[in-house]
């Protein structure tokens, strides 16, 4: 190589170990530019902040933070589509719930080596620990996610380095191996101590991981739905819509999501004309998205259960608009479902 | 004569997707062209700001049109 300054892409979801492992690249005088991947089920500042409840907190997207406070380009990829065959047939299995992660961290550096190769950068980073995850970040997995990935030693951990085989950056001399880490293990006392020396505060701190397949309630919606469905697919729409509302299954063939305040109505909103939809009209209440198919009976049901969740849940009658996919709205006369008939299975998540 | 503006329609779609429409859109401009973000998720008010900020682009603008939300960049010189 010429004596031109190394280059390395870094791998930034956002919270604080990424950052940590650009910053200490950065550090040694090597070029870093950061690629961030959206999947879908990335937890966003954004689509909390779509609840009234969260609006207080900061609307920003953690990786450009990371970016803005490391002075480091970052690249968004969308990744939705080729995502999609991660989370459907990963061949590593599943962890604690739906979340891939073993094999979601190779696709994610695969794509950072083609983006790698496709841009002149000679070699990628992430901010992954030995031991700080239950499954994909285990000694015996950080060779698989290499390989698999196809970046072989030109993935470099710096937080962890020390405890594994040189690799290409390290032997070439682009970084000193002497300055990398060796941290292993869930304690995040190293992380917190490096953060306080570099100045770095307001970091995120997601709890569980970094998007929503780790969520329990999240993973069995996904799961329900392609239980519904028959076929484990989905489309953005889908997932962007387990994140809102209640869920709820009366019948196998169909569910209803309910808004739980102004946030999600406004929304959900947005997505009424994809689907039946129904809304109070006699009183103030939610809206409500039918996904399946409902017949007469069906239809009925759900006006019922959405007036239980209505301004008029305990009077006599609610009237409900229903308005069927492409159709003209029309109003269903119903008596309330009372909270007591409304078994608890029919809640999913 | 000034070439008028490229517009990036991202209404309906929620961040980050707005911010990588932008992103594709300059990838293929000139320097000191200018973009216009058509949007409706208010999250864009901050993520593509930030997002001109650490590539070295300009936002000139931010206007409410309606529900709609319109961010006038200008590409990096
Ligand atoms: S928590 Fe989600 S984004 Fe993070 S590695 Fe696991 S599957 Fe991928």
């Amino acid at each position: 190589m010429s004596q031109r300054q190394p280059r390395a892409v870094a791998l930034i979801s956002g919270g604080l170990d990424s950052m940590l492992a650009a910053r200490a690249i950065l550090d040694q005088g090597v070029h870093v530019e950061g690629l961030n991947f959206y999947t879908g089920f990335c937890v966003e500042g954004h689509t909390h902040a779509v609840r009234d409840k969260d609006r207080a907190r900061p609307k920003r997207n953690n990786a450009l933070w990371v970016a803005e406070q490391l002075g480091i380009k970052l690249h968004i990829i969308d990744t939705v589509e080729e995502y999609k065959d991660v989370v459907i047939n990963p061949r590593h299995g599943y962890g604690q719930f739906m979340n891939p992660c073993l094999d979601c961290k190779g696709f994610m550096v695969g794509k950072a080596r083609q983006w790698m190769d496709a841009n002149d950068f000679d070699f990628i980073i992430t901010g992954e620990v030995i031991g700080q995850r239950p499954k994909s970040q285990l000694k015996r997995t950080m060779p698989v996610i290499a390989q698999e990935s196809g970046a072989n030693d030109r993935l470099l951990r710096p937080l962890c380095a020390r405890l594994l085989e040189p690799t290409l950056p390290e032997r070439e001399g682009w970084v000193d191996r002497e300055r990398l880490f060796d941290w292993s293990g869930r304690s995040r006392k190293p992380q917190m101590e490096l953060a306080e020396r570099f100045g770095l505060d307001d970091y995120a701190q997601p709890a569980g991981g970094c998007c929503f397949l780790t969520d329990p309630s999240y993973s069995r919606k996904l799961q329900d739905l392609w239980k519904a469905r028959g076929e484990r697919r989905y489309e953005l729409d889908d997932i962007m819509l387990l994140k809102m509302g209640r869920h709820l299954r009366p019948r196998p063939h169909f569910k209803l999501i309910v808004s739980r305040e102004d946030g999600e109505n406004r929304f959900m909103h947005g997505y009424r004309r994809q689907f039946t939809h129904l809304v109070p009209t006699s009183h103030g209440g939610p809206l409500a998205l039918l996904d399946g198919d409902a017949g007469a009976e069906d239809l009925e049901l759900a006006a019922r259960l959405v007036a239980r969740f209505s301004q008029g849940r305990d009077a006599e009658r609610v009237r409900v608009a229903v308005t069927e996919k492409g159709g003209e709205p029309r109003e269903l006369d119903v008596a309330p479902m009372a909270a007591d008939d409304v078994p608890q299975e029919w809640y999913v998540g | 004569m000034l070439a008028e503006p490229v517009i990036v329609d991202a209404r309906g779609l929620l961040c980050p997707m707005p911010v990588i429409r932008v992103q594709d859109a300059i990838a293929g401009m000139s320097p000191g062209a200018e973009v216009h973000l058509l949007a409706t998720d208010p999250g864009v008010q901050a993520d593509v700001p930030a997002w001109c900020r650490v590539h070295g682009h300009r936002v000139e603008a931010v206007l409410e049109e309606g529900d709609t939300l319109r961010v006038c960049i200008r590409v990096r010189d």
